[in-house]
């Protein structure tokens, strides 16, 4: 265990604590305890690796987990991973900070909030920082059950749970989809860890699995950052308490995805479809989600859907950069190079001024009693510290100087022009649109952050919109935004303090397999006079006109249209779902023991035919199997008492006879197993028989009288048809387990127990040796089902609906 | 259970006497296993059967006052057990259920063979007789509650 494993498991340990702290500590907040493990851990990693990442180096940890399925929980780190280290820890301490004040103590259930809060932080370390696929995904999926749990904290709402299953539903579906892509890894490459699929990905570009695999991979990476049309899940994920909101699904979760893409880039990276698929859905959803993001009037609805947009943005980025994985020439290397630059960069700009939007939005909601635009209004006097937070920050996501969102929005504009200029996938003269494609999303960017600032700060303040005496947030709410904007004004006015410990290396790792010269790269406020200062230029010109004339505009119809229209799918999808579900439940359970008869006997016989069919099984018995010669004459007479009682039952009228002859049945199957000279199965069947005939008399008199059956001619016929074949069935492959023996070419495996049985079990007894010694693991499962069936019975003796209507 | 209320003293002897034998006889089934017929679900349907004979005599209540123990605790005690015996193997780095087995000079008893099969049978037989008395139990205990009514 290295102390990357430990980093990853600390959150998971502390999180065993918490519950205890809430009865230990009654009077202190918890979050000031689970503050300390994000703070330690940021403080931990940036001392024990800042410098050798800064130096470019990478490390590899393994400890065997299953190896016999190459499942080891090994953990790597490179700038990539570093960069998404520091974001989680980092962000993660602001939000614990945040949390304590936001949270009430008394009112909220703050120890189901941290248990989950530390399930995330852990889970997330997880995915970033595992090496192996396999243990990725069981984090991947664990991250989406810890949002799942938050987004439904509050669960008496409604809209909570709505979200919360939204949420689970789409992201899980992804994560499905993902696991099969890495299954499909693994069998091109035959190894589940990332480092060596990237050694040995030179192969893998003409496998015919390539394309599936790159889709299933990026369905898991679309569904979960958000990107179109799996975006629908966000806005509803915004019942959650804003401090999740804050972390999850703006700074941290959600950034998962771009996280499996860059880390997927050296793998996929440099083949036409995962460049177009990338950078196609990437500009749509930032398109989509900025023209949304207009038709909100809630605060937090905004600000989600304002998320979706710029992870569309830092997707498209990423798929520009894929380009440089492709080319041949230095010169264009360095160029698309550019493009991860941005997108590292603006990656980590967009976890500064989002979570701080995040976070004045909840201190808005706290103070106020309403996210509502059409309600505030007039806060700026009232709330001095918020409103400056707020202009900072909406003033990066606008793109304005001297922010970090206004570099990195030019950096984009540059990278949009710049893969026009692509000479090869098929880049042609309509190219021209992607770069106006992003210039019109960044005008609708500019648009809802001034209309957002503007109806919440400037305008009137009506006292009578609000339930509660507004006045300014308490100063512990306000540290985390505050060092939240901090950053967003540091990062704009020396942006360079970052890129050697954070964004060359992580480009670096992104870009394995060609060096890239990165010097070049160095981020300045002021590019000169360049096409991208004339975008930014145009964007504020046509925003603020926009803006001006948002009378005019808000008037029209599509403006109150604000839930997105892909949500019909969803909607519709998962009424379809419940009823087809309840249509097969209805279906199935019907409450009668003889229809679950059917459907199981139907399914084994056809399953069990259709395999026999398949594998030949229907041929010619072979010589010598009826000889009846040598059978002594008792075995007569214990085979018509045998077949004799089984043959009277169907006619038999009285419950108790019926039992009888079924013990008879029984009895019989005992004297063969003794002829056989089985004793072990000849005392378990006795038992059976036994305690069998004890229960039966026990239920006899809950069991009412047996009626003539009034069933049709045809339903009876169907009936006689399966319990025939089935009997028909069972005859067959005892007679082929026979005939099996005879043939030579098939060894019995009882020969390896009988040999083994004493030199490796310790026992003379090979069927007791075999149940505990070899199918050990068959023995003990069976007796964990023994056990369920037990309480399944008390469950349906005690808890039985008595009278009334049954479901 | 529809209990003897006959007072039968010939019948009620004879059960006892019977549970006794039955009794013994499903323990010998349950340490004879490893090299003779029998093991830990046979000894525990045996056992079941005898202690099914002592309900059958005295009527629940006051075989209760007898038998002090939950069958449920008795299935997640068995649960434990072989669940438990099973990870010995952890410690010695062997596979999970790894069973061990030796040959001891013990005084009095001469060579005796010690398995950590025995362990792990007797959880089995735990469950076994657990799960067969509860659902003897639930089902003869909801007749009476019916009776009541």
């Amino acid at each position: 265990m290295s102390l990357l494993h430990w980093i990853i498991l600390i959150p998971f340990l502390a999180a065993i604590f918490v519950p205890l702290l809430g009865r230990v500590f009654p009077r202190v907040h918890t979050g000031w305890f689970v503050l300390f493990v994000p703070l330690a851990l940021v403080v931990v990693s940036w001392i024990s690796y800042s410098s050798l990442i800064a130096d470019g180096e990478s490390m590899l940890h393994t400890v065997p987990w299953v190896p016999m399925l190459d499942i080891n929980f090994s953990v790597y780190l490179d700038g990539l991973s570093f960069l998404f280290l520091l974001l989680i820890t980092g962000i993660g301490t602001l939000v614990v900070l945040y949390s304590i004040y936001y949270l009430d103590k008394k009112k909220e259930r703050l120890q189901h909030f941290y248990v989950y809060l530390l399930m995330f932080i852990g889970a997330m370390l997880g995915v970033v920082l595992s090496d192996n696929l396999i243990v990725l995904y069981a984090f991947w999926e664990l991250t989406s059950l810890a949002s799942t749990l938050l987004i439904g904290f509050w669960f008496i709402r409604k809209k909570s749970m709505f979200g919360a299953q939204k949420s689970m539903l789409i992201t899980v579906f992804g994560g499905f989809a993902m696991l099969v892509g890495f299954m499909l890894l693994y069998m091109m490459t035959g190894t589940f860890s990332i480092r060596e699929i990237i050694g040995g990905a030179d192969g893998i570009m003409d496998h015919a699995l390539f394309l599936p695999a790159m889709i299933l991979v990026l369905l898991g990476a679309f569904t979960k950052s958000v990107q179109f049309p799996f975006h629908i899940w966000l806005p509803d994920a915004m019942e959650a308490p804003t401090p999740v909101s804050a972390y999850l699904h703006s700074a941290t979760m959600v950034k998962a995805g771009i996280y499996l893409v860059a880390r997927m880039m050296p793998i996929f990276g440099g083949s036409a479809e995962w460049f177009w698929i990338i950078l196609i859905t990437g500009l749509f959803t930032l398109f989509w989600g900025a023209i949304s993001a207009i038709r909100q009037k809630d605060l937090k609805a905004i600000l989600a859907f304002s998320t979706i947009s710029q992870l569309g943005l830092i997707m498209s980025l990423l798929g520009v950069g894929s380009a440089a994985l492709y080319t041949q020439d230095p010169e264009l290397e360095i160029m698309y190079a550019g493009a991860i630059v941005t997108a590292m960069f603006h990656l980590i700009n967009h976890s500064t001024f989002k979570g701080s939007l995040f976070m004045v939005a909840g201190i808005i909601d706290h103070e106020t009693g309403t996210r509502n635009l059409y309600k505030l209004g007039g806060l700026m006097t009232i709330m001095p510290v918020t409103f400056t937070v707020s202009a900072v920050g909406l003033a990066a996501m606008a793109g304005i100087p001297p922010f970090n969102g206004f570099i990195s929005k030019e950096m984009f504009f540059g990278n949009m022009i710049e893969v026009t200029e692509l000479p090869f996938f098929g880049m042609g003269e309509w190219a021209i649109i992607i770069p106006m494609i992003a210039w019109l999303a960044s005008v609708f960017t500019f648009i809802y952050c001034a209309f957002m600032f503007y109806k919440t700060f400037m305008g009137k303040y009506d006292r009578a919109n609000y339930w509660v005496d507004v006045h300014e947030a308490s100063p512990g709410l306000l540290v985390s935004p505050v060092l939240l904007g901090g950053l967003v004004i540091i990062l704009g006015l020396f942006p360079n303090i970052l890129t050697n410990v954070l964004i060359h290396p992580s480009v670096t790792s992104i870009l394995t397999g060609i060096s890239v010269e990165l010097d070049p790269y160095s981020l300045t406020l002021w590019h000169g006079l360049e096409i991208e200062l004339f975008m930014s230029i145009g964007v504020v010109a046509v925003g603020v006109l926009a803006f001006l004339y948002h009378n005019k505009w808000t008037e029209w119809e599509i403006y109150s249209k604000d839930r997105d229209v892909v949500n019909l799918f969803y909607d519709q999808g998962i009424d379809k779902l419940q009823d087809s579900s309840q249509w097969i439940t209805r279906l199935q359970m019907t409450g009668r023991l003889r229809d679950y008869f059917v459907y199981m006997l139907v399914f084994i016989v056809a399953l069990l035919a259709v395999t026999m069919w398949r594998s030949g099984s229907f041929q010619e018995l072979p010589e010598g199997m009826a000889s009846t010669m040598d059978t002594p004459l008792y075995m007569y007479g214990v085979m018509f008492i045998l077949v004799g009682s089984a043959a009277v039952l169907p006619f038999i009228k009285s419950r108790i006879t019926f039992i009888i002859s079924i013990g008879v049945l029984g009895l019989m199957v005992a004297l063969f197993f003794t002829i056989f000279s089985a004793p072990d199965l000849a005392l378990t069947q006795l038992l059976v028989e036994t305690v069998l005939l004890i229960v039966l008399m026990l239920a006899f008199r809950h069991l009412p009288e047996m009626t003539t059956e009034t069933k049709s001619r045809s339903y009876k016929t169907v009936n006689v048809l399966i319990a025939a074949s089935a009997g028909a069935l069972v005859t067959m492959i005892s007679i082929s387990a026979y005939a099996l023996r005879l043939d030579l070419d098939f060894t019995a495996i009882s020969d390896y127990f009988i040999e083994n049985a004493v030199p490796l079990g310790g026992g003379y007894n090979i069927v007791n040796v075999t149940l505990v010694d070899f199918r050990g693991f068959d023995t003990v499962l069976e007796a964990l089902v023994l056990g369920i069936v037990a309480l399944a019975v008390i469950m349906l003796v005690k808890h039985r609906f008595k009278g009334g209507e049954d479901i | 259970m529809k209990y003897s209320r006959s007072h039968d003293v010939m019948q009620q002897v004879l059960l006892i006497t019977t549970s006794y034998f039955v009794l013994a006889f499903s323990l010998y089934f349950l340490f004879a296993g490893h090299n003779n017929p029998g093991g830990g679900f046979i000894g525990g349907l045996t056992t079941a059967c005898a202690l099914a004979f002592i309900y059958l005599v005295f009527d629940r209540v006051k075989a209760n006052e007898y038998i002090r123990f939950t069958f449920p605790g008795l299935i997640s005690i068995g649960l434990v057990l072989s669940l438990g015996t099973g990870a010995i193997g952890f410690f010695t780095n062997d596979a999970y259920l790894t069973q061990y087995f030796d040959y001891f000079d013990i005084p009095f008893f001469g060579e005796i063979e010690l398995t950590t099969a025995l362990p792990f049978d007797l959880g089995i037989y735990f469950v076994v007789v657990g799960a067969a008395m509860v659902i003897m139990l639930n089902i003869a205990g909801d007749e009476e509650e019916e009776d009541e009514d």
